[in-house]
C-alpha cells in the first residue's frame, strides 16, 4: 500500500457552518505532509477526523487502510498522536508515564530508547510537573511515538516554541522520517513546513487552494520582485524578466544621476505564496 | 484484564503521590471523625434507636467518605484529566475506555477500601467504638457506596464544565448533602423542611444501609427500599454519563 491516508471530498460542518468544504489529498507511506493554513481553516478538523475524534458529514476517507470514524482498535495501534494541547500526569516521571502508555500496545518500543529519542534521556526520572514547555512537547513525542506507529500526527508541533527548541524539535521529526514513520503536520508557520514537509497542502476557509513540494509552490508564482526606494517611498515591481528590468532602472537611474536605495532583487518564498493563497484579497499586481 | 492491572497501579501510584488527593479524599473524614468523635459524647438517636456516638459517627463518617471518595474525588479527576487533554489523548491509544474507566473505578474502590479499615482502627483504637456485627455485609458496604457515588461522580463530571470550579461544585454537594444525612451527628433537630431535602439523598439511604450491617448485623440486603434508592441514584448518574460524558475537554 503505497498511500498512508487518503481524503476525498470531505466534508464537515458546525452548526450550518461549512468548516470543511470538499477537502481531497493523499499522504504516501514514508513522507512528511504538511497541512498549512490559518488558524480557523479547518487543519484541525481535518486531523481530527483522520484520527478518529470527529465524525465526517461526508467523504471518503482512508487511514492505513481504516475507516477512522469506526476507530477500530488495530488502527490505534498503529498510530500516534501528538495533540496541540494535552498534559500528561505531572506527577509520574518521564519514564512513568512513557511506561504506562507503552502498556497499551501489543507492541511497544523500548521505553529508554524512546526517551532518549525524544532527548529526554537525563530526565527520565523527573516529574512530568517540572519539566520546561519544551520538554513537555517532548514528551508528547515520546508518549505517541512509545507503541511504534506507522503514522504518526503532529498539531502544531512547535507553537510557542523559542527558536533554539524549535530547531530541536524539527530535527526530531527528520529522524522520525529516517525511521521510515509517515508524518502528517500541520502548521501555520511556513518555515516550519518548508523545511520539514515533503509535501504541503495549503489549506484555506475550508478548501486546500494549494498542494505540491514546497519548491513547487514557490514555482507556481514565477515572477521576481525588485524592491528600492525612491523619493522616501518604497517602490516594489514584479516581474517575469528581472535581468531586463533592472537593466532598464539601473541605466535610467545611472543616466540621471540617481542612487536606487535599498535596491533589492527577490525571488518569492513560500510565504510570499502562502500569503498570496491564504489572503485572496492581496493584489498581485504589477 | 493485565491492562486493567497495569492501568490500576497507575492510578494507585499517581492518587497516593497527590498530596491534595491525599489529605482532601483520604484523610479528611478521619480527621473528621477523630474531631466529631471528641465532640460528642452521648448516645446518638439513630432511627429512634440510640447508638454510643462514637459507633454512629464512625458509620456516619463511613458513609461521608464513600461520598467524598467515589463522588468528589471521581468527578474531580475526570474533569481535570478531560479539560487537560488527557482524556483525550487516550482515545487515540489502543487502551479500551471499559478498561481505562474500570481501573479507575477499582482505584476509587481501593482508597475507600483502606479508608475503612483506617477508620474502624481509629474507631476501635481511639474511642472504642464498636467493630462491624456483620464484617461481610460491611464490606459490601463499601462496594456499594463505592458504586453509587462512582454512579454519581461520573454523571457530575459529565455535567461540570471547567476543571477550575469542580471542587468548588462537588463540595458545594457533598458537605450539605453529609449534614443532611446525619453523617456528622443527629438530624433530630433540623427544620421539618431540611429533612425533607435530607430524606431524598442517597446517602441518608446510603447510611441506613450502613447502620444495619454495621450495628444491627443485619444483611445487606435487609432494607431493599433503601437499596433500591442508592441504585437508583447510582444508575441515575449513570444514566446522564451515558448521555453526556466526553473524552474531549469542554472548554477552548
Amino acid at each position: 500500500m503505497s498511500s498512508a491516508i487518503a481524503v476525498r471530498e470531505l466534508r464537515k460542518s458546525y452548526d450550518g457552518v461549512e468548516a470543511l468544504r470538499g477537502v481531497s489529498f493523499e499522504v504516501r507511506a514514508g513522507e512528511v505532509f504538511g497541512l498549512l493554513g490559518p488558524n480557523g481553516a479547518g487543519k484541525t478538523t481535518t486531523v481530527e477526523i483522520l484520527e478518529g475524534y470527529r465524525r465526517r458529514d461526508a467523504g471518503d476517507v482512508s487511514v492505513l487502510g481504516h475507516d477512522p470514524a469506526r476507530s477500530p482498535r488495530a488502527l490505534r495501534e498503529r498510530i500516534g498522536v501528538v495533540l496541540q494541547q494535552s498534559e500528561l500526569n505531572p506527577l509520574l516521571t518521564v519514564r512513568e508515564v512513557h511506561r504506562m502508555f507503552a502498556g497499551y500496545y501489543e507492541r511497544p518500543r523500548d521505553v529508554d530508547e524512546v526517551v532518549a529519542l525524544v532527548g529526554l534521556g537525563e530526565k527520565g526520572d523527573a516529574r512530568v510537573k517540572t519539566l520546561s514547555g519544551g520538554q513537555k512537547r517532548r514528551l508528547d513525542l515520546g508518549v505517541a511515538l512509545v507503541g511504534d506507529p506507522d503514522l504518526v500526527f503532529l498539531d502544531e508541533p512547535t507553537t510557542g516554541f523559542d527558536p533554539a527548541a524549535r530547531r530541536s524539535a524539527w530535527e526530531l521529526v527528520r529522524s522520525l522520517r529516517s525511521l521510515g514513520k509517515t508524518i502528517l503536520l500541520t502548521t501555520h508557520y511556513l518555515d516550519e513546513a518548508q523545511q520539514l514537509a515533503d509535501r504541503v497542502a495549503v489549506i484555506r476557509a475550508g478548501r486546500i487552494v494549494s498542494m505540491g513540494t514546497p519548491a513547487e509552490l514557490i514555482g507556481e508564482t514565477r515572477k521576481a520582485e525588485i524592491r528600492f526606494r525612491r523619493n522616501g517611498e518604497a517602490v516594489v515591481l514584479e516581474t517575469d524578466e528581472p535581468t531586463r528590468l533592472l537593466h532598464e532602472l539601473t541605466a535610467e537611474a545611472v543616466a540621471g544621476g540617481v542612487e536606487l536605495e535599498h535596491l533589492e532583487v527577490r525571488r518569492p518564498t513560500l510565504e510570499d505564496v502562502y500569503l498570496e493563497l491564504v489572503d485572496g484579497e492581496r493584489d498581485v499586481g504589477e | 484484564m493485565s491492562v486493567l492491572l497495569h492501568q490500576l497501579v497507575f492510578e494507585q501510584r499517581i492518587f497516593w503521590r497527590s498530596r491534595e488527593a491525599a489529605v482532601f479524599i483520604f484523610i479528611f473524614p478521619l480527621l473528621l471523625y477523630a474531631l466529631l468523635g471528641a465532640l460528642y459524647s452521648d448516645e446518638i438517636e439513630i432511627d429512634g434507636t440510640l447508638a454510643p456516638s462514637s459507633d454512629a459517627l464512625l458509620a456516619g463518617l463511613f458513609g461521608y467518605g464513600a461520598a467524598n471518595t467515589a463522588f468528589a474525588g471521581l468527578a474531580i479527576l475526570l474533569v481535570v484529566r478531560r479539560e487537560a487533554g488527557f482524556l483525550k489523548r487516550l482515545r487515540s491509544t489502543p487502551l479500551p475506555a471499559a478498561t481505562y474507566i474500570g481501573a479507575v473505578l477499582v482505584s476509587t474502590f481501593v482508597v475507600f477500601a483502606l479508608q475503612s479499615v483506617a477508620l474502624l482502627a481509629l474507631g476501635a483504637f481511639v474511642y472504642d467504638a464498636s467493630m462491624p456485627e456483620n464484617v461481610v455485609g460491611f464490606a459490601g458496604s463499601v462496594v456499594l457506596g463505592t458504586a453509587c457515588f462512582a454512579g454519581l461522580g461520573i454523571g457530575a463530571a459529565s455535567l461540570v464544565r471547567s476543571a477550575e470550579g469542580v471542587s468548588a461544585v462537588v463540595n458545594v454537594i457533598v458537605l450539605p448533602m453529609a449534614f443532611l444525612s446525619g453523617s456528622f451527628g443527629p438530624t433530630r433537630d433540623y427544620p421539618a423542611f431540611l429533612e425533607a431535602v435530607g430524606d431524598v439523598l442517597p446517602l441518608t439511604y446510603f447510611l441506613d444501609i450502613v447502620y444495619g450491617v454495621y450495628l444491627d448485623g443485619d444483611s445487606l440486603f435487609a432494607d431493599w427500599t433503601a437499596l433500591a434508592v442508592v441504585a437508583a441514584w447510582g444508575l441515575a448518574g449513570l444514566a446522564v454519563a451515558v448521555r453526556r460524558f466526553s473524552w474531549m475537554p469542554r472548554e477552548r
